[in-house]
């Protein structure tokens, strides 16, 4: 991969996410979760602009970047569906709940509907055992999914 | 002979003083504590299976191979995490161990591809190893399932695949054989100190990545080769591997590029080198290496090297291959008749900081004994003299004061004029691993060098200087510190002559010396000088490393006189983690100057004047010595335009294209009559060359280099000369011819003779090499095994010597026609005039030299990055593509001078060190203009060389 580099603007943007964030202790994770929330996710081009604010190797922020899921490499849907894939949820018929919502909405996991409505993932424990097969919209709860929730699911992110 | 092995021990050494015993497997161990019970274990003989561990990095834990129960503890612990207590009693293998050692191997091969027969690691790898020491029959998973094997499973696209990354033109990368151990992400940060790697993903998708995933060429990585070294599978392989296949003995040598003098093993297969291996025992380098000694070995098999000797009439005549004999002979007869002709003085020789110690002291011992005069200088004229100079007066010695190992005990470390990221790229690896430990860094230097701001380093202070204003930062440092009371009086009274301080402390007192006058002159904000000096002066264990930076001046001596007297008014002198410390660019450019190779000196820095001195020789040698000195190179050269000088013999240094001035030196050498070049390839100064004998590589010959910390290394011959003769070989062919009585068998009678004659090297012989390792000299009765630190209990000379450092400024001067100062210097993957490097893949970095322009003095001028540029001094022109970056301050530009096209030294003027007549190289009035490509002159230049590289009856010339 061919590092580009960075637009004035995106640079801009980062710069001022990590003069923010810079003296906190270990400042690399909060500064990633600034700049997904300044752009909606982590653009490539602001790796290497961090990398040398923090006086780290573009390596090293790249690590830490890929190892949490939840950094997005690319902009997500309007809606963000994450469906728990964990061991308490599966044995409740969550792999049946995934399907089903993936035929619903044409898409898979790690993918965005092409209206741009809504995005698709798996997710691993919202420690909502109790209350299996989750999953979460958008930050919210949402337990004992079945046929209907997900209906109600669908229009909420169509609306 | 077979393959030196070298033990791997899992984890890094314990330094602790405190023994622990332990019960490893029913035997007793004694090992220090904080010794992890994989290492204790190793000790005892018995090796616990593992992966991920290796004793170059810290342990991890991450392949669960090397667990172990030990009593009375639950669980089974990893060894390498788990550090030794008195008493315990560890088992190494029981039953359930066993198990889950199979298990864990099951899980590694169920996605490792089944290629071993076929596989470059055949015969290395320790997965195969491992999967044999824990009795592997069987994978109970099959290989059927989620893989990063296989490019298709059952014809659909395996996402989880990586192609091979072959951008590296010396290793590959198989993403494919991986284990994800983690080995070279640890060696590239713990031991390069680059973080040139990192794991992308998590869990099964995690892999190698270098930079954000890119090609191994476009990452961060310098290509040091730790990481290859560390990989336990043949995910990262030497290309030569892949090629020849394993080795079957190795050879320990000393590497022949820096004056860091890594010991490396080169393993070989019959007489062909499969790779370099850094040696472990190696007291330099402790196991690490960079991309030149590693890998950048291919110049001794290049298609331009000459292997046979040759002679001409004219330099435009082409060359006539000959035979040795009749080289020789007609070299002898030559220097016979211009003496005879043009009087005893007429001829001179060079030696090389390139050859060996013993090669080095038969040189100048040809012209003392043979030639009759001192007409002997080195290639140290142009680079480190002044230190040679400067600590001799100072502290009675021309040598830095510690061993690389002492860097692991300094608390403040103070760069001079030195990159060593790029000239002393394992010495850098070394002191960022202290500084990473929170040492502090202080960098004076022009240029923002990678020691100012890298991954995980960051120098505490930055003196950007102007170029040519050393001495004024260095004094003004030294008012800091007596004005504001920092100085180390105990030791000042103790170790030094008490007057001589007040006096100094009385000049640098003086107002004009203060940061606030300096600032004016230097640019360097008076703040910065002060809390450099205040850091360095309280900050614990203050050691300074300095480089060309400092010498190439026309103040060089003065500056190291500054810096000698900083370590002294700080008591930074004379045990572990201080010192000065100069780093020698050249392998054996310490070793050169030991060997007598300066106009005035005989070998052990003993004055020429000296009649006690001379006597031994005289005894030994059979002659009369000529008391008087000889004349240096840019004398030489003088006297040869004059037409008083007329014949040279330069043994492996290229003076056309690394002496100042270039315009002049060559008209020094068309005015001789006989010049012979003896080198291993037609190098530039070869071009005004009568008589060419072809030299040998490192890789041919015995001998001893002798390193920056004064520690002599052994190099061992590995293969025969291609050439026919080893260097010392061929000077003694020529000292016989022409009469004198040498009969040497082997490098080793000539180290005799150098320690019967020496007082500093009195003890050394091969015999004491070979049992140590190394040593550093001086080795005598005094010191039977040489001295790591020196000035331990009081200074060479008797009491420390302080010095005034007047601030001359230089008369090279910008102003209106020349505004910009440039200075020159390396980068990590070329090595000085590139003889060498530009002859192995490494140009696949550097394959011109560029001209480093700041973005506001390139805007002024109209340039934008990679245009053609002139650039114009008081001397000469050239021309070179520009870079801009911010890595130089306005008004400063940079070039390196790899390249014989660029010929960075047509523009560098021949002012020079008021002591020592080290050239200026570091400060030349510029300006810079766009151009549209190579000047008439390089042009010239060109034609020049190729005409005068022909060589009778080869269509092409070579090069």
């Amino acid at each position: 991969m061919v590092m580009q580099p960075a637009s004035t603007e995106i640079a801009a943007k980062t710069a001022a996410v990590i003069s923010e964030m810079k003296s906190l202790e270990g400042p690399l994770i909060p500064i990633l979760h600034g700049i997904q929330e300044e752009f909606g996710y982590v653009p490539q081009e602001t790796l290497p602009i961090i990398a040398e604010a923090l006086n780290l190797s573009r390596a090293e922020v790249h690590g830490v970047f890929t190892f949490y899921h939840d950094f997005r490499h690319h902009p997500a849907g309007r809606h963000v569906l994450k469906v728990c894939q964990a061991e308490a949820c599966q044995s409740m018929g969550s792999d049946a709940i995934a399907a089903q919502i993936k035929q619903k909405f044409g898409i898979g996991f790690h993918e965005t509907s092409k209206d741009g409505a809504v995005t698709l993932e798996p997710i691993y424990c919202l420690g909502l055992c109790a209350c299996a097969p989750a999953a979460m919209l958008d930050g919210e709860v949402i337990g004992r999914l079945d046929a209907d929730k997900i209906d109600e699911i669908a229009e909420e992110i169509r609306s | 002979m077979g393959l030196v092995h070298e033990i791997d021990f899992g984890t890094p050494a314990s330094r602790s003083e405190k023994q622990v015993t332990l019960t490893v497997d029913g035997f007793e161990v004694t090992v220090p504590e904080g010794t992890s019970i994989m290492r204790a274990s190793m000790e005892a003989g018995i090796a616990i299976p593992k992966l991920c561990a290796t004793d170059m990095v810290d342990a991890f834990g991450s392949c669960r191979l090397c667990l172990v129960e030990i009593e009375g503890r639950n669980g089974t612990p990893s060894s390498c995490t788990t550090p030794v207590m008195p008493g315990m009693v560890v088992h190494t293998q029981t039953g359930r161990l066993k198990d889950i050692r199979k298990g864990v191997m099951e899980l590694y091969i169920s996605d490792h591809p089944l290629d071993c027969l076929t596989c470059a690691a055949n015969g290395d790898c320790e997965l195969q190893d491992m999967a044999g020491a824990v009795g592997l029959r069987d994978v109970r998973y099959g290989y059927d399932g989620d893989n990063h094997v296989r490019a298709k499973n059952d014809g659909v696209e395996n996402f989880k695949w990586m192609a091979k990354d072959e951008s590296n033109p010396y290793f590959t990368y198989d993403p494919s054989k991986c284990i994800v151990c983690s080995r070279c992400v640890r060696a590239c940060e713990e031991v390069q100190g680059t973080f040139a790697l990192t794991i992308e993903g998590r869990g099964f998708g995690s892999r190698v990545s270098p930079g954000a995933h890119e090609l191994f060429l476009d990452s961060e990585c310098v290509s040091c080769g730790a990481c290859v070294q560390a990989c336990p599978t043949a995910t990262l392989t030497e290309k030569s591997v892949i090629q020849i296949g394993q080795p079957e003995h190795s050879v320990v040598t000393t590497c022949a590029y820096c004056g860091v003098g890594c010991s490396f093993k080169a393993e070989m297969r019959g007489e062909e080198l499969v790779r370099m291996v850094p040696w472990k025992d190696g007291k330099a380098n402790r196991g690490h290496s960079c991309v030149k000694g590693r890998f950048a070995y291919g110049y001794a098999t290049h298609k331009e090297r000459i292997l046979n000797p040759m002679i001409r009439e004219k330099i435009t005549d082409p060359w006539r291959e000959v035979s040795w004999e009749e080289a020789i002979a007609h070299t002898a007869r030559e220097f016979r008749r211009i003496q005879y002709q043009y009087g005893r003085t007429s001829v001179g020789g060079i030696t090389s900081s390139r050859c060996t110690n013993e090669e080095t002291y038969l040189v100048q011992k040809l012209i003392r004994q043979g030639f009759r005069n001192n007409n002997v200088d080195t290639c140290a004229r142009v680079c480190h003299s002044p230190t040679g100079y400067g600590l001799g007066q100072t502290y009675g010695t021309s040598a830095g004061t510690q061993d690389f190992d002492s860097v692991e005990h300094t608390d403040v470390a103070l760069i001079i004029g030195a990159n060593p990221a790029s000239a002393h790229p394992v010495f850098a690896s070394r002191l960022k691993k202290r500084l990473r430990a929170g040492a502090k860094l202080i960098v004076i230097d022009p240029r923002r060098t990678e020691m100012v701001k890298s991954a995980h380093i960051q120098a505490e202070h930055h003196l950007a200087l102007k170029p040519g204003t050393n001495v004024a930062v260095v004094t003004a440092m030294a008012h800091v510190i007596v004005t504001e009371g920092l100085f180390d009086e105990a030791f000042i009274r103790d170790r030094c002559d008490w007057s001589e301080f007040q006096d100094y402390a009385e000049f640098v007192s003086d107002p004009r010396h203060s940061p606030e006058e300096v600032e004016k002159l230097s640019g360097v904000p008076a703040e910065t000088i002060r809390g450099a000096a205040r850091l360095y002066a309280t900050g614990g264990n203050g050691a300074i490393y300095y480089g060309l930076g400092v010498t190439e001046h026309s103040q060089g001596s003065t500056t190291v006189i500054g810096i000698a007297n900083l370590a002294m008014l700080t008591g930074n002198i004379g045990r572990p983690g201080v010192g000065v410390n100069p780093l020698r660019g050249q392998n054996n450019v310490q070793g050169s100057c030991d060997m007598g190779s300066f106009p005035h000196e005989l070998p052990g820095y003993r004055h020429i004047s000296g009649d006690a001195v001379r006597d031994i020789y005289d005894s030994l040698w059979g002659v009369k010595l000529d008391d008087e000195p000889g004349m240096r190179i840019p004398n030489m050269l003088d006297a040869a335009v004059d037409g008083t000088f007329r014949g040279i013999y330069i043994q492996g240094e290229d003076i056309l294209q690394s002496d100042p001035d270039t315009k002049h030196v060559s008209a020094g050498l068309a005015a001789m009559e006989c010049v012979v070049v003896q080198d291993l390839f037609l190098n530039e100064t070869a071009n005004y060359a009568h008589v060419f004998l072809p030299g040998s590589t490192f890789l041919e010959k015995d001998g001893t280099f002798t390193n920056a910390e004064r520690r002599i290394n052994r190099v061992r011959k590995v293969m025969s000369p291609k050439n026919g003769y080893a260097d010392w070989e061929v000077t003694q062919l020529l000292a016989t011819e022409m009469g004198l009585a040498w009969a040497y068998r082997h490098p080793t009678e000539i180290m005799d003779e150098i320690a019967q004659t020496t007082p500093s090297f009195a003890l050394v012989s091969y015999d004491l090499l070979d049992k140590m390792g190394s040593v550093q000299w001086p080795c005598n009765e005094k010191a039977p095994e040489g001295t790591p630190i020196m000035h331990i209990d009081g200074f060479v000379r008797g009491k420390g010597k302080f010095i005034r450092t007047e601030y001359v400024a230089t008369d090279e001067k910008t102003g209106p026609r020349f505004p910009l100062l440039l200075t020159t210097g390396r980068i990590l993957s070329q090595y000085n005039v590139g003889a060498q490097t530009r002859r192995t893949e490494n140009v696949a970095w550097h394959d011109e030299d560029l001209l480093e322009i700041h973005p506001h003095d390139a805007e002024n001028r109209g340039l934008r990055d990679g245009d053609w540029v002139r650039l114009v001094s008081r001397a000469g022109e050239t021309t070179l593509r520009a870079t801009i970056t911010d890595k130089v301050s306005p008004g400063v530009v940079y070039t390196t001078f790899h390249h014989p096209d660029t010929q960075a030294n047509v523009i560098t003027t021949d002012f020079s060190d008021w002591a020592t007549n080290c050239p200026e190289y570091k400060v030349t009035a510029v300006q810079v203009s766009p151009s549209n490509g190579p000047s008439d002159w390089q042009k010239e230049y060109n034609e020049q060389a190729q005409q005068s590289r022909r060589i009778a009856g080869q269509l092409e010339a070579a090069e």
